[in-house]
């Protein structure tokens, strides 16, 4: 089972892997943003919960960190959403009712604390020099491993398409739309949004289990905490937030784009070098307000219900008759 | 860990205060006005601290003159912010703005890099003769923070209560609508509010690389501890937003008598919690 890709496809298959793992995560935040309207930009704390979970669970026995369970890769990524779960629970029932600006600002600190955890207690994570050697599932070859993520990526797909569309998804919209109307209609709005809150959260622990297999090491600072944050906010807004096929079209797009402004910044003489990265958050950046400014609902808006739609025959037997 | 221990923290947690307390005067003027919280304004105390810097690395300019300098330049950033992004976006939704200053803050940093280059700096090089009063010992720095960010709190201060300006600001606070029926002018209102902003995030830049290190991460690294002040202080409020400061500032400070320094910034986001569970509307209350 070892045929070797050439210097471009492994590349191909490298970003394609990373592009599907921030799609997971593009998904997750729109269960809480796009569909619920929970303004969230501590994505990067439960991230590393499920990257450091899945870690911890599926390595073998360590002196240097908490774990060596030596679990599957399946144990590893239920683990992971299982403890960001848990986590956004506690986290939700604090901060969920706070108006959106409270609960950005309560997120951020959510992600800085525990990046602190990480970072300073040596014993959950052998601390700033992490946890090395997490093995993927079936072998080491990156295009079963891109095939594995892709299979995640469609089960969450339906999954959270399924849930937009139940019964469940529609009292989300209407407690985002308009909260005191969707708590007149007897719709327990603290509890919808804590759910949300804590599915959300648990796939967003998915994609950082995902990406601890993937890359094979976690670190308090392998994954910059809030430029990832920021970039899987770009995806879902650029893709069309609260439209599940825009949250994966946006992540793909932009992570094309993101890999895309290497190869302008390669270009560049090598003085530069060192600036590179720079310039391409601030190209990010402004393709945000761009993006804002210029299209706010994204490539893929979300469909939106007509409003008091009937059967098509009823409404133009009305028409006929006010005509 | 005695009494002077404690006392010798709480110095370092008012000069910690004084600092808070100017970024989060601008944070509560803004959001009184604009209704959004302004996640670029750490980043607009990082560009205000090196752009003072270039007075004092490439001038030689003193310190005192590189802080007006930065404080003029932070005005500028956040004006422009403003005018090129902000303004497009009023009318939308304000979690709109929300998203959009987070991404500001991402552009300001990344540009602060592509100038400044990532590596830390130091304002003043060296090493300062400490100060004795009795057994606590202060950094002659400290006492120019801490006088520096009275003598600025007192010029608002004044501001605020004196200038047709700075009433009109008030008033735009307390109530919109009413205050454009008097005939207030309210984008000129606006404009001004985000240069003294600007201009006080710049000052608690300088200040805050003075008492550490200049580093582009900087300003980000203390958007938390400001925000909790001004949520402390109560959202809107800019004199509670002084109380806010001052109670994050020795808060953080006394907790390394207890707990590892590096958790600092859990300690105020701990206050913070705390207080928007007790009472959301802050120590002063803020409007809702």
């Amino acid at each position: 089972m070892s045929f070797e890709l050439s210097g471009l496809a492994s590349y191909g298959v490298f970003l394609l892997t990373l592009a599907a793992i921030y799609a997971v995560v593009s998904l997750a935040l729109n269960v809480q943003w796009g569909m619920t309207g929970l303004f969230n930009i501590g994505i990067a704390g439960f991230y590393a919960i499920g990257a450091y979970t899945s870690a911890i669970l599926t390595t073998p026995a360590s002196s240097e960190h908490l774990g060596g369970f030596g679990l599957p890769f399946v144990a590893g990524l239920l683990g992971a959403m299982v403890t960001s779960g848990i986590v956004a629970v506690f986290v939700g029932l604090i901060t969920i009712s706070l108006r959106s600006d409270y609960l950005s600002i309560a997120s951020i600190g959510i992600a800085e604390i525990v990046r602190l955890i990480f970072k300073n207690e040596d014993w959950i994570g052998n601390g700033v020099r992490g946890i090395a050697g997490i093995e993927r599932p079936i072998g080491e070859n990156p295009l079963i491993y891109l095939a594995v993520v892709l299979v995640v990526l469609a089960l969450v797909y339906v999954a959270v398409e399924r849930a937009r569309k139940s019964p469940w998804g529609r009292v989300l919209r209407a407690v985002r739309e308009n909260e005191l109307g969707a708590q007149a209609a007897g719709k327990n709005v603290f509890r919808f949004r804590l759910e949300a809150f804590v599915l959300g959260s648990m796939l967003m622990g998915l994609g950082g289990a995902l990406y601890a297999h993937f890359i094979g090491f976690v670190s308090p600072e392998a994954f910059e905490p809030v430029f990832a944050t920021f970039l899987v906010w770009v995806m879902l807004i650029a893709g069309g937030s609260g439209s599940n096929k825009g949250a994966v079209l946006g992540a793909f797009v932009i992570w094309a784009v993101w890999s895309g402004t290497e190869l302008l910044t390669n270009l560049l003489p090598a003085d530069f070098t060192t600036q590179a990265s720079a310039l391409r958050v601030l190209l990010i950046g402004v393709l945000l307000q761009i993006i804002l400014l210029r299209r706010p609902e994204g490539i893929l808006p979300e469909e939106r219900p007509h409003v008091g739609a009937s059967p098509v025959s009823s409404t133009e037997e009305e028409e006929e008759e006010t005509a | 860990m005695d009494f002077i221990d404690l006392l010798q923290l709480v110095v370092y947690g008012l000069v910690l205060g004084s600092i808070l307390t100017l970024g989060a005067i601008g944070v509560s003027l803004l959001f009184g006005i604009l209704r959004f919280s302004n996640f670029a304004h750490g980043d607009i105390m990082t560009f205000g601290a090196y752009s003072a810097f270039v007075v004092v690395s490439v001038f030689h300019g003193p310190v005192w003159l590189a802080l007006p300098v930065g404080m003029i330049v932070g005005a500028l950033v956040a004006i422009a912010a403003d005018q090129l992004v902000y303004r497009r976006l009023r009318r939308t939704q304000p979690v709109i703005l929300l998203i959009s200053s987070f991404g500001m803050a991402l552009i300001i940093r990344s540009i602060i890099q592509l100038i400044w280059g990532p590596q830390d700096r130091s304002f003043v090089k060296g090493i300062q003769m400490p100060l004795h009063f009795g057994d606590i010992v202060v950094r002659p720095d400290h006492l120019w923070i801490f006088g520096g960010c009275i003598a600025i709190v007192v010029a608002v201060h004044l501001f605020l209560t004196y200038t047709k300006m700075g009433k009109a600001m008030r008033a735009m606070s307390d109530n919109m609508d009413l205050a454009r029926v008097t005939g207030i002018d309210s984008e000129k209102v606006i404009i001004c509010t985000w240069a003294l902003g600007g201009a006080l995030a710049a000052a608690a830049g300088v200040f805050l690389a003075l008492d550490t290190r200049l580093t582009p991460m900087m300003g980000w690294s203390a958007l938390l501890p400001i925000f909790a002040a001004a949520i402390l202080g109560g959202f809107g409020k800019p004199y509670g937003a002084i109380v806010g400061g001052m109670v994050i500032g020795v808060v953080s400070e006394l907790s390394t008598a207890v707990l590892p320094p590096a958790y600092k910034p859990a300690i105020a986001f701990t206050v913070m919690v705390i207080m928007l569970i007790v009472k959301p509307t802050g120590l002063l209350g803020a409007r809702r």
